[in-house]
């Protein structure tokens, strides 16, 4: 159990580091000082729930929930919803899924918006996951925003990726494309007594039987709970293995950063007087694109690329 | 920073139409919204509020028994020590038992009438008032 103040303490540091009032650092010592964690250090199940709008994510994790809390572990839920572009403003709906886990000491729910990010996570998540874990919370469940192809910053986050789809998103073409299909540790067809989701089930299993990887592919009725104790078995069995993801998202996060330095450096060099003058020479018709283009990345430092 | 609102619906009123006309306004004025569905007790109200670290609670009620919810709610954040969240009442509520409210802390009532504006500009000045220039200071000054 979390007690009520830890609580409280630790929905406090994450709204610090989600509004830049507090360092990742002086957060996690707030909640160390609460938790009592102070020179321990907890460790947590992270598990992420991905895919669709509608496609019964928050359900399930309302059902994940009850067993994990049935198997006697505490858990913290981080959900992200979308932020809107025009107003920045939000309506964080996934907790209306799992209200009945209320007053239930062992639970904590947080909404995220997801606000400038635009990876399925929200900027601060991981970072409230990492506190979660510091409160003492056995297991953090990422809830995502509903997700197309490419929102994958879950990668860098979770140990477990749940990829839930429902019937008749598509053919089986779907299924071999990049992004979304090539993170799941687990894939769920859910909603499976609509039509079509054995159909789905087929495409998925062809689809992993030709890549290398062991990916379970389960069905389940989030509404009602039928599958979910066959899910949260998967879940245990990949938890047990979850070594290869470590990597995985360390691989993905320093790939990420590399690319967000690049951009940050290639920005730097376009605003300096070096880039200015060569845009103001494209400007004029002194030199033809690929020549500012080349002249550019001569200032960078990076190779000269043919065109 | 956006300012971050629960939306809440207690106890038997049976549907949500307007709370959820109240979170689409809040929404397209910049703030975050928490939505939390029909039939919640005080006790799961003020969960939510606590673990979602809101700035305000804006509680709809249109089955008359604000007289019941309101202090409810209002003991159960006094109970957990927490003195920076804004109470907010909207719906049904007669002009007499207004100043009641008011009394036991809740900042500001709107009744069926109010504007989605009135509501928006009441929620910001509340705030800005009270709730969130609070917490900056407080989270500043650890």
């Amino acid at each position: 159990m979390i007690s009520y103040r830890v609580q409280r303490d630790l929905a406090r540091a994450i709204s610090g580091v989600e509004n830049g009032v507090l360092t990742f650092d002086q957060a996690l010592a707030r909640v160390r000082a609460a938790s009592g964690t102070n020179g321990t250090l907890p460790h947590a199940d992270v598990i992420g729930v991905t895919g669709p709008p509608g496609a019964g994510k928050s359900t399930l994790v309302d059902r994940l929930i009850e067993g994990l809390r049935t198997g006697g572990e505490t858990v913290a839920v981080i959900a992200v919803d979308p932020s809107s572009p025009f107003t920045q403003g939000a309506v964080l709906g996934d907790r209306v899924r799992m209200q009945r886990h209320s007053g239930d000491a062992g639970v904590y729910i947080r909404s995220m918006a997801s606000r400038q990010a635009g990876g399925g996570l929200a900027p601060a998540t991981r970072d409230a996951v990492r506190l979660a874990e510091a409160a003492g919370f056995d297991v953090v469940l990422v809830e995502t925003v509903g997700v197309g192809q490419v929102e994958l910053e879950i990668v860098a986050v979770a140990d477990t990726i749940v990829v839930v789809t429902v019937p008749a998103l598509g053919d089986a073409v779907q299924t071999i494309k990049a992004g979304l299909t090539e993170i799941a540790d687990i894939f769920v067809v859910n909603m499976a007594d609509r039509p079509g989701a054995n159909a789905t089930a087929v495409d998925l299993r062809h689809m992993v039987r030709e890549s290398a990887r062991d990916i379970p592919i389960l069905q389940t009725i989030a509404q009602d709970g039928t599958g979910v104790a066959e899910l949260l078995a998967a879940i245990v069995t990949k938890r047990a293995a979850g070594e290869t993801n470590a990597v995985r998202a360390v691989r993905f996060e320093i790939v990420r950063r590399a690319r967000d330095r690049a951009v940050a450096t290639a920005l730097a060099t376009l605003d300096s007087a070096d880039g200015a003058a060569v845009l103001e020479r494209l400007r004029d018709h002194d030199i033809t694109r690929s020549d500012a283009i080349d002249a550019l990345l001569a200032i960078l430092g990076g190779p000269v690329h043919a065109h | 920073m956006p300012t971050k609102v629960l939306v809440a619906k207690p106890g038997l009123d049976g549907h949500d139409r307007g709370a959820k006309i109240v979170a689409r306004a809040l929404r397209d004025a910049g703030m975050e919204v928490v939505y939390t569905g029909l039939h919640q007790t005080p006790e799961m109200i003020v969960n939510a509020a606590v673990q979602e670290d809101v700035d305000v609670i804006g509680v709809s009620i249109l089955s008359g028994a604000h007289m019941t919810v309101f202090p409810r709610i209002m003991d159960l954040l006094r109970e957990r020590d927490v003195d920076d969240i804004v109470v907010i009442a909207g719906g049904v509520i007669q002009e007499d038992d207004v100043p009641k409210l008011k009394a036991i802390g809740v900042r500001d009532v709107f009744n069926a009438e109010a504007t989605t504006q009135q509501l928006i500009d009441g929620i910001e000045s509340a705030v800005t008032a009270f709730g969130r220039d609070r917490k900056r200071r407080e989270a500043a000054a650890h």
